[in-house]
């Protein structure tokens, strides 16, 4: 794992290091080789650390509160909102933090999309990416149906119908995520139960997405592979920590104007009215993390295809790699991507928006552009770019660009070329 | 290993690998069944299967939600102009071709799962296009048999089990 030889200084730790290395692990986390023009857009990883533990502790806290029971659970919510101390705060943290969470994936992930992050040899980083993405679609998902208000109930029927779409065994899938013949008490008490679970699960991922990380070491906005530990690195420790430090504090004060001045308007007021099986709301809509995906769904008129739409919409990401054919990682030196890249951004949220609109007349028309446009660009854009794209020249390091003593690249690029010639 | 290679017979160790991962397969699986099968509805939620419902009230043109299973039931009793247009429908011009006469054994009484084929929202009562039904959620619209007409919904809304027990009460399931 270290690129170097550590021994600990004390005689103890010494000896405790022989035995089970976490002063090693300790060393390698600190002194990781960085590379040194990492900007604010690669905070994020930390950021999304930062995050998951929220959640698991303030989750942790609220479970000893909350009663997973159709009668009780929406009363028990309000009980922690009323009664339990400091209730208001770790419920509204617990909600916004899901929020918040999702805010800066999408901001890591759109990151990786821009510099390349996710191509050799960084792919299995990637698809762990992938998976805990999915696997946090699944927690918020259950989490949001605990309150068991309007929208817990009507959303987890409308998720769990969406298995109803597979043929032949379809009915019984949903019977068996149901416990029942609908949503109810026996729904409710496993949701709790894999609500509670997955997290975990992701903190595992994690462990995995940063060990895989830790192999080839971190992408970088110009997108060259670098030499490790070099002139173009920096130590973890505190380079990375005090900028990422500071970063998680501006995510913080966000957070906090979200927790403090406005904690209900990214949920649904329907959600303050009890669970109502006999009455659905006039307008469901997913949280709003969610929405460029329900969008997809109610794009396509057949309700096989949509389900199969927007579950591809999210997998077509984990074959995004290869789909790349383009060696040159960072978009800064892909004239045309950068261009298409915006592009995709702006498809993606007006999938956002129109996924929280009725399903009809424009809207509908819309959302059929977008999806196909958002398929379009992976599937057919992409590859093709790869071969056609003219790509601007690559600088031979990091350091070159800044400190290379001659403004022009090429002049640079040839003098190095004379100097490994002369050696 | 190597001077093994070429020996392509099977033997005897051969046989008890295979016996051994067979058998631990069909162990593992005998092991894994009770978690999953525990998911499925308990005997408390099947012992809820039937519902009696009194609609001896009820005029021509109203309509009446009832629970079933936790799912919503819609009773309607129909009104001469309702079953007419159901009725006047050539079948061949629907999504899921199904005769009225066959949904509505009682042609005044229409008696189905309350719930939207597609995604299963509760649909609204004399609303649509073929005044009938509409699902606010996706937008399908289902006629006065309760028959899909427009919009994502595959199929027609379900004719659960049901029978008067006399002239006022249905049973349900």
């Amino acid at each position: 794992m270290s690129d170097h030889e550590y021994t600990p200084s004390s005689k103890f730790g010494k000896w405790f290091n022989d035995r089970l290395p976490l002063l090693t692990l300790a060393n390698h986390l600190t002194d990781y080789p960085t590379p040194k023009n990492l900007n604010y857009w690669w905070t994020f990883g930390g950021i999304l650390t930062f995050c998951l533990i929220t959640q698991i502790v303030t989750g942790l806290v609220l479970a000893m509160h909350y009663i997973a029971h159709a009668d009780m659970a929406f009363s028990s919510v309000e009980h922690i909102m009323r009664d339990v101390n400091y209730g208001w705060l770790l419920r509204y943290v617990h909600a916004n933090g899901a929020s918040m969470f999702f805010l800066a994936v999408y901001i890591h992930i759109f990151r990786s999309l821009f510099y390349g992050s996710y191509k050799s040899p960084r792919e299995i980083i990637w698809i762990l990416g992938i998976i805990i993405y999915l696997l946090m679609m699944a927690a918020a998902f259950m989490g949001y149906v605990l309150p068991w208000g309007q929208m817990s109930f009507w959303g987890a029927t409308v998720i769990t119908n969406l298995f109803s779409a597979i043929p032949l065994v379809g009915e019984s899938i949903t019977t068996w995520l149901w416990g029942g013949y609908s949503v109810d008490n026996p729904t409710l008490t496993r949701f709790f139960t894999l609500h509670y679970l997955i997290p975990f699960l992701i903190l595992g991922l994690v462990v995995l997405h940063i060990w895989a990380l830790h192999v080839p070491g971190n992408n970088n906005p110009v997108g060259i592979d670098i030499k490790k530990p070099s002139k173009d690195t920096v130590p973890f420790h505190p380079y990375i920590v005090i900028k990422d430090a500071f970063a998680l504090l501006m995510f913080c004060i966000v957070f906090a104007l979200f927790v403090f001045y406005q904690p209900n308007i990214l949920g649904h007021a329907d959600n303050y009215i009890e669970a109502d099986p006999l009455v659905t709301p006039a307008h469901i809509v997913p949280e709003w993390y969610l929405l460029p995906f329900y969008a997809i769904l109610r794009s396509v008129p057949d309700k096989l295809m949509g389900v199969v739409a927007m579950l591809s919409a999210i997998l077509i990401l984990a074959a995004l790699p290869w789909l790349d054919t383009s060696k040159v990682r960072s978009a800064v030196f892909r004239p045309l991507f950068r261009q298409f890249y915006w592009i995709l951004v702006a498809d993606v949220l007006i999938l956002g928006y129109v996924g929280a609109m009725p399903a009809e007349g424009l809207y509908l028309l819309i959302a059929r552009v977008a999806t196909a446009y958002y398929f379009a660009h992976f599937l057919i854009i992409l590859p093709v770019l790869g071969w056609k794209e003219k790509t601007t020249p690559l600088p031979l390091s990091i350091t070159e660009p800044v400190l290379g003593g001659s403004p022009n690249l090429a002049a640079a690029r040839s003098d190095e070329k004379i100097e490994k010639t002369i050696k | 290993m190597s001077d093994q290679k070429d020996e392509k017979k099977t033997n005897r160790r051969d046989f008890l690998f295979t016996a051994t991962t067979a058998a631990g397969a069909v162990g593992v699986g005998a092991a894994v069944w009770p978690l999953v099968d525990q998911m499925n509805p308990d005997a408390s939620v099947k012992a809820l299967a039937s519902t009696e419902v009194d609609v001896g009230s009820m005029q021509p043109g109203q309509s009446l939600t009832v629970l079933w299973r936790g799912k919503p039931v819609f009773i309607k009793r129909r009104t001469d102009d309702e079953i007419k247009k159901a009725r006047a429908v050539d079948i061949n011009d629907l999504k899921h071709p199904e005769k009225d006469e066959d949904r509505a054994k009682n042609p005044e009484w229409l008696v189905m799962l309350g719930i939207c084929t597609h995604l299963g929202c509760v649909p609204l009562t004399d609303k649509g296009d073929y005044d009938g039904w509409f699902c606010p959620c996706h937008g399908s619209h289902y006629d006065t048999s309760g028959r899909i007409r427009k919009g994502p919904a595959p199929t027609n809304m379900e004719i659960p089990k049901y029978e008067f027990v006399n002239t006022n009460t249905i049973k349900i399931g």
